[in-house]
């Protein structure tokens, strides 16, 4: 799975980065982001894009799967 | 809770920070700047001494309001990070810019989009020159732009501006040590528990919305996202009409009374320097004073600079005069531009140009 570390980046850095890949990839995609506003972002993203996002909280960051 | 997962959602939040403004324009604020963050931290400088520049100096509780209350919303609600570390000079430095280009304009970009809810001309000129430097900074994170990641630290760091900010308001309010201008627009303000609840709702309205005037117009540059864009409709929706019902609505260039200037281009110019240092930054002043309520020490950084560039602007004599009347000869007066302030602005422009192509994101192997 290819995975998209935006751990930490200033916005909206996470949501380009997160575009790129889904542009790219061809399967799902693991996104980690450390801010709630981020995370939020980044499902919204997918949503809108007609794909699934799976958050699971890891410590004080996310992990966000979208398939 | 969330505001930030729908339009609706997003609208009344919006809705609901314009009628805190309008309100403290009511009760006191000076009417078309009722919650400018520049000239607000530029009055905060001034009750420091950090500048002399009598007519604005007052320790503003909506600054303190706005922090404090994004800090406790987000330790509410779970989202409060102590974290550091991404380029905090950098980030000083743009915090400076968008103090300076802000003073050339005379507001920031919220008080750009209440003066344009005024009929002020000057402001819609203006939004010109944000929108371009908006669009400048969205070209260079497109080149990859990137002031690299931020770490989390010790979760009390995070509080240090919260905590500042406050004692601030108990020194202003509890003793004479700081200094508050008796005539001029520092002299215009709120009843201070008033003000404070305005920042405190504000701020927690603002930290749940991702309020964000630079990134709304990113956004809808970047991805054609009109999300953030539906929060400062709502706002400008509200001011509008508290405009128009108070007759307060006047169509036009060189209003007397608004404090602004007609110098179409450093109007254009300042606000350009605002929206590209604001996209590098990762937001607008408003949005800087959120996030370092939730706990960022580079937002909290690139707030200091916002102070620091207000003090330089007083002190140098950057900042624009705004029109008036004459009270004694009831001529106009236009308001100008010193030619520091030109120089700085462009200095300004040129800096951000060297910050956005000279710092990239490096991939993770």
């Amino acid at each position: 799975m290819k995975e998209i570390d935006a751990r930490g980046l200033s916005c909206p850095e996470p949501l380009m980065m997160t575009a790129e890949a889904l542009e790219n990839a061809d399967g799902p995609v693991k996104v980690l982001v450390s801010e709630a506003h981020q995370k939020t972002n980044v499902e919204k993203y997918a949503k809108d894009h007609g794909k699934k996002a799976t958050t699971t909280e890891k410590g004080s960051e996310f992990e966000i799967v979208i398939e | 809770m969330n505001l930030a997962d729908s339009k609706k959602k997003l609208a009344l939040a919006g809705l609901g920070c314009g009628l805190v403004a309008a309100c403290l324009a009511f009760f006191g604020n000076p009417a078309n700047m009722a919650f400018c963050i520049a000239c607000f931290v530029r009055d905060m400088a001034g009750s420091l001494g950090m500048h002399q520049a009598e007519a604005v100096q007052y320790a503003r509780p909506e600054i303190v309001g706005l922090v404090c209350g994004s800090f406790l919303i987000a330790v509410v609600t779970k989202e409060y990070r102590s974290v550091a570390g991404s380029s905090p000079l950098i980030r000083f430095v743009l915090g400076m810019i968008i103090m300076i280009g802000s003073l050339v304009f005379l507001g920031c970009p919220l008080r750009m989009v209440i003066r344009m809810s005024a009929g002020d001309l000057n402001a819609w000129v203006a939004l010109i020159g944000f929108i371009l430097g908006v669009a400048t900074g969205a070209f260079a994170l497109k080149q990859g732009f990137s002031l690299g990641r931020s770490h989390e630290t010790n979760a009390a760091s995070g509080a240090v501006l919260p905590a500042i900010l406050a004692g601030i308001l108990i020194l202003a309010v509890c003793t004479a040590l700081l200094k508050a201008s008796e005539a001029g627009p520092g002299s215009m303000h709120a009843p201070i528990l008033l003000s404070l609840a305005g920042g405190l709702i504000f701020g927690a309205l603002a930290q749940k919305s991702r309020m964000c005037f630079a990134g709304s117009i990113r956004d809808v540059i970047l991805m054609k996202n009109f999300d953030l864009l539906t929060v400062i409709l709502g706002l400008f929706a509200v001011m509008l009409v508290y405009n128009v019902a108070l007759g307060k609505f006047t169509l036009g260039f060189d209003t007397p009374g608004v404090i602004a200037h007609s110098e179409f281009l450093w109007n254009i110019l300042g606000m350009y320097a605002v929206g590209f240092a604001a996209v590098l930054a990762g937001g607008c002043p408003l949005r800087q004073l959120i996030l370092a309520g939730q706990g960022s020490s580079d937002a909290a950084i690139t707030v200091l600079g916002l102070f620091f560039g207000a003090a330089l602007c007083h002190n140098l004599g950057l900042a624009a005069s705004g029109t008036a009347l004459n009270p004694e000869t009831k001529e106009l007066v236009a308001g100008a531009v010193p030619v520091n302030g030109k120089v700085a602005c462009v200095i300004c422009i040129l800096v951000c140009f060297v910050i956005a192509f000279t710092n990239k994101r490096k991939v993770r192997k």
